[in-house]
């Protein structure tokens, strides 16, 4: 079956590619950061959990040493091929549009979890043909193109996957319970305002610190959402549910910890302050955590 | 309590601006210390959430495509077609994204779009482009490409709980079923759309005020 196997195969490839163009130009750090992202994509399978350990730590050595470099500056690119240079930008989200809903069709060939990864992986597959041949760009050229995208993102590049496998450390830890106790502890018994607002800040500040509003919500639901404002207030469960997750949410926009999100966009658009982006969504996050806690307080008052 | 010690470390190590890798790395040694685990259980902990998160950088493989497009002139092109539209601003762009990010999500397509898929080559280039048309200074670029990618972000935080399948319906579900309260994942799901028309209503309104900003100074500069 189509999975997530055809997806790594890809991401694999280009990142060899980028390892050996890397080598080509005597960028030694920069080639062995990439090397080690194709040995985990490729044969992360076969490595087990402690290899795959041994992976991070020298991904996080190479970083920590500073010795990784930055693309150089290309000067930037005439209009030359008119509306055609937007055939292959378009035909990646168009076949991962009309792929994910085509392959739910075929749940034996494509595995229906996978679907939207696997069509963006063909997608990009295809655009990559359609650069050959309808702007007939030699083989190799949007490698180094792609590996001057890559060189200027770094090692941000693996900052969302670092953190997530933080998060799998810190539930081992019990880091949720602790935190859930203390907010637990400081609600003035029989407030709905107060279990309210424990509750939903909780959400947005655990989800800041965890950068995660999944990581969160177990907690917070444990700590205040049953015990409080479901079985003590009586609220419907659904709301407690769906608007706590909703106010983590809101949290996920203001933290540095949800790099993926946060962080990743401003290295790729290349601006100068990487808090850039986490800036300009505090204005929407605040606003709207207060009417997530408005809406949730008036549901259950 | 002490488990706590990795999150200081987290914030200090940032604050601090040591490199972030190794601040993570720190954090997760430190909690699991605090845990009373051994190294080696750490390491491999640490390794297989690494290994089963790969879905999550696999996304770099569209570089080279939005690169060399990039190199044959995409973002110019993106510029001309914008100049060509009379009445389009940074912020009606923008909006319309946001509910193009918003509806998709909504119907489950989370990752038709997304900061490497679409902002950096499409609506990054389009959004400052109608900025300095509207006559926005040289140093609104920087803001109008971070409200470019915190739109999309938006869009896609506030659309995708509508949709019943998404992860996080899935985890409220089971965090529910654990305490005996049985949720159909659409009873959930609908719960998602005040706060999504909110978040429409909300970060509309700045990107209404960000073209009334950028016309301002346009005004000013002539």
């Amino acid at each position: 079956m189509i999975g997530l196997n055809l997806v790594y195969a890809v991401a694999g490839i280009a990142f060899a590619i980028f390892a050996l163009l890397s080598v080509r130009d005597r960028r030694f750090a920069n080639a062995a950061f990439y090397a080690l992202i194709t040995v985990s994509f490729l044969f992360g399978d076969m490595l087990g959990d402690v290899a795959n350990g041994v992976l991070v730590l020298a991904l996080v050595g190479i970083a920590a040493s500073g010795q990784m470099r930055r693309a150089e500056a290309v000067a930037p690119a005439e209009d030359r091929h008119g509306a055609k240079v937007f055939v292959p930008a378009l035909v990646i989200p168009a076949v991962a549009l009309l792929g994910t809903l085509a392959f739910k069709h075929v749940p034996a060939l494509v595995d229906p979890k996978q679907a939207t990864l696997v069509a963006l992986t063909l997608g990009t597959v295809i655009a990559l043909v359609l650069c050959g041949t309808l702007l007939r760009a030699r083989a190799a050229e949007p490698f180094v193109a792609g590996r001057g995208l890559i060189d200027d993102i770094g090692w941000v590049a693996v900052m969302p996957q670092m953190l997530a496998s933080l998060g799998a450390v810190f539930a081992l830890a019990g880091v949720g319970e602790v935190v859930g106790e203390l907010i637990g502890a400081v609600i003035p018994a029989g407030s709905v305002i107060g279990g309210v607002l424990a509750y939903a800040l909780g959400m947005a500040l655990f989800t800041i610190v965890m950068g995660n509003a999944f990581a969160a919500f177990p907690v917070m639901a444990a700590a205040v959402g049953v015990p409080i404002l479901i079985r003590q207030m009586g609220a419907d469960p659904a709301v407690v549910a769906a608007v706590g997750m909703l106010a983590g949410f809101c949290g996920t926009l203001m933290t540095p910890m949800a790099a993926n999100f946060n962080l990743l966009p401003a290295a790729l658009l290349g601006l100068k302050d990487k808090y850039a982006v986490i800036r300009a969504q505090v204005p929407t996050a605040l606003p709207l955590l207060a009417f997530n806690i408005l809406l949730l307080y008036g549901m259950i008052a | 309590m002490w488990v706590l010690a990795g999150i200081v470390v987290i914030a200090g190590g940032f604050l601090l601006r040591f490199n972030p890798l190794l601040v993570i790395i720190v954090s997760a040694l430190v909690t699991g210390f605090a845990a009373g685990l051994d190294p080696v259980r750490i390491v491999a902990t640490f390794g297989h959430a690494f290994n089963e998160t790969r879905y999550v950088t696999a996304i770099y493989m569209v570089l080279p495509v939005i690169g060399l497009l990039e190199r044959r002139g995409l973002q110019a092109r993106a510029r001309t077609l914008v100049a060509g539209f009379r009445g389009a601003t940074a912020g009606r762009l923008l909006t319309g994204y946001l509910l193009f990010r918003q509806v998709t999500a909504a119907l489950g397509l989370t990752s038709v779009a997304g900061p490497a898929q679409t902002v950096r080559p499409l609506v990054a280039p389009m959004a400052e482009a109608a900025a300095e048309r509207q006559g926005g200074a040289p140093e609104d670029a920087e803001r109008v490409k971070a409200m470019a990618a915190a739109t999309d972000t938006v869009g896609l935080f506030f659309g995708e709980d509508i949709f019943l399948a998404v992860g996080s319906i899935l985890l409220m579900k089971g965090v529910l079923e654990g305490y005996g309260i049985m949720l159909e994942p659409f009873q959930l799901s609908i719960w998602a759309i005040p706060t999504a028309i909110a978040a429409f209503v909300i970060h509309g309104s700045r990107l209404w005020w960000l073209d009334r900003r950028l016309s301002r100074e346009g005004r000013g500069a002539r």
